[in-house]
């Protein structure tokens, strides 16, 4: 199936273009983080940058929940199928994601009783047919997945369900950007913030990055003129002084974001003190574990989970690109040993990591210049 | 997983608390609408999803947009795989 395949409005892309490139001092040297991970797939599919002047840097966030999940979390998780009464259920994203001893799929062809679900409320339904097992959901994503298995949850409880769990892996973006903003080699001016994750949480979250670390944030979409419109905010915001909160996405993001939502989550969940991030090391109050009182459905509590720590490989330096200290091609590992289809380093992993979407799009013509002419008279 | 899924609403199922029929590109699974309690979803609304549950509530002309960035970005099949995986036979479990 194919949907309408053009671009909305390019003449206004070239426009957008045009004034980034009359606003960018040239003595200046401009580094912008986008947060999200659909956006750096975004970013390398439109090729966006062949429109930005070369002294624009778009640097790669830890936005791609799949890749910044420490390998120890999946052999934890998949350590629940050596009881044979637990069905294991997971996203689509996570099946092919390399733990110490195989992925889940290798789990599944050795005999392991894995199957993907499409929604956390599949894998209730699911626990609710086959009451005589146990149907564990290895819970993934920021704020725009973690709603759901709170709501599934609630549901749970509701309806007196008890052979069902959540292995609960969600994190949150804002204690991230602190991390990035706290490394001494940070080297970001501003943020482009995520666009679907703040549909969720608003835009209040973020204003102490403007306000105490004085760096302009613009919530971006998803399309090649939201992401230059959201650069042209960036930068008018530099070059006026200001530091401030910037809704691009107003269409789809309202500033207080989906209390029910939040309201869920909340109810469900706690702060992990701290979780281990792949490529950045342990991050405090990053994560979610299930509430106390919610403890009946805590796959960790329910299940003797070894808690194994599996050390990132020294040679991949996920960290120093994740913070933008190098450029994905700028590792060692980087189409050698590390590629899409080998995984070494957590940026690899999924397809909205930095490192797999530079890998799969960068070594082909920019997608936009191709597709629009106009783009060609920059 | 992370990109949203636009789809109509097609009708409220009575007999289960917020589960409604979506229409994406004219498949029609059963998702929860519980997240939009503040703004109760209706027939014909255009919600965006993300693991079937709707998230937001969009313009028609937004949904069209999110539609052909899916597209744009390859991940159109991948959307419709996910919307068609959906097994929510109703009742939330």
């Amino acid at each position: 199936m194919k949907f309408v395949d053009e671009f909305r409005q390019p003449e206004l892309i070239t426009k957008t273009a045009q004034e980034i490139r009359r606003l960018a001092n040239p003595g200046h040297r401009y580094r912008f983080m986008e947060v999200c991970g659909g956006h750096t797939h975004a970013i390398y599919r439109f090729g966006l940058n062949d429109l930005l002047p070369p002294n624009i840097e778009l640097i790669h966030g830890p936005g791609c929940p799949v890749c910044v999940l420490p390998m120890g979390r999946i052999d934890d998780g998949l350590s629940m199928t050596e009881n044979e009464e637990v069905i294991f259920t997971a996203f689509g994203d996570m099946m092919r994601v390399p733990g110490t001893l195989g992925s889940p799929l290798e789990y599944k062809a050795r005999g392991a009783d894995v199957r993907i679900v499409y929604s956390p409320a599949d894998a209730l339904k699911l626990a609710k047919a086959n009451p005589d097992r146990h149907v564990m959901f290895f819970a993934i994503g920021f704020e725009t997945t973690a709603p759901s298995t709170a709501l599934t949850l609630m549901r749970a409880r509701a309806l007196g369900i008890r052979n069902f769990s959540v292995f609960c892996n969600h994190v949150t973006i804002i204690p991230a950007i602190r991390a990035i903003l706290d490394s001494p080699d940070m080297r970001i001016d501003a943020f482009i913030g995520p666009g679907h994750v703040s549909t969720v949480i608003g835009c209040r979250p973020y204003e102490w990055i403007a306000r105490n670390e004085g760096k302009p944030i613009v919530v971006s979409g998803f399309e090649p003129l939201d992401l230059l419109e959201s650069i042209l905010m960036l930068l008018r915001q530099l070059n006026e002084g200001r530091a401030e909160v910037e809704n691009q996405y107003k269409r789809v993001v309202p500033w207080e974001g989906n209390r029910a939502a939040l309201k869920a989550m909340a109810e469900t969940f706690q702060l992990r003190p701290y979780f281990e991030w792949r490529g950045m090391g342990f991050i405090s109050q990053s994560a979610l574990r299930l509430h106390d009182n919610y403890a009946e459905f805590d796959a960790e509590e329910r299940f003797q989970v070894p808690g194994i720590r599996v050390t990132d490989p020294k040679a991949a330096q996920c960290g120093e690109v994740l913070k933008g200290v190098l450029r994905p091609e700028q590792c060692k590992l980087f189409g050698n040993e590390c590629t899409p289809e080998h995984p070494i380093g957590a940026l690899m992993v999924s397809a909205e990591g930095s490192c797999a979407a530079y890998y799969n799009y960068a070594h082909r013509k920019a997608a936009l210049t191709e597709l629009m002419m106009p783009a060609r008279a920059l | 997983m992370c990109l949203a899924i636009p789809g109509r609403i097609v009708e409220l199922l009575p007999d289960f608390e917020n589960i409604a029929t979506v229409e994406v590109s004219g498949v029609r699974r059963k998702i929860d609408v519980g997240l939009l309690e503040d703004d109760p979803a209706k027939p014909g609304d255009w919600v965006l999803i993300h693991v079937g549950f709707a998230m937001s509530k969009i313009s028609e002309a937004e949904a069209t947009d999110q539609m052909r960035i899916l597209a744009m970005l390859g991940e159109d099949e991948a959307a419709m795989k996910e919307i068609e995986g959906y097994g929510l036979g109703g009742g939330g479990a």
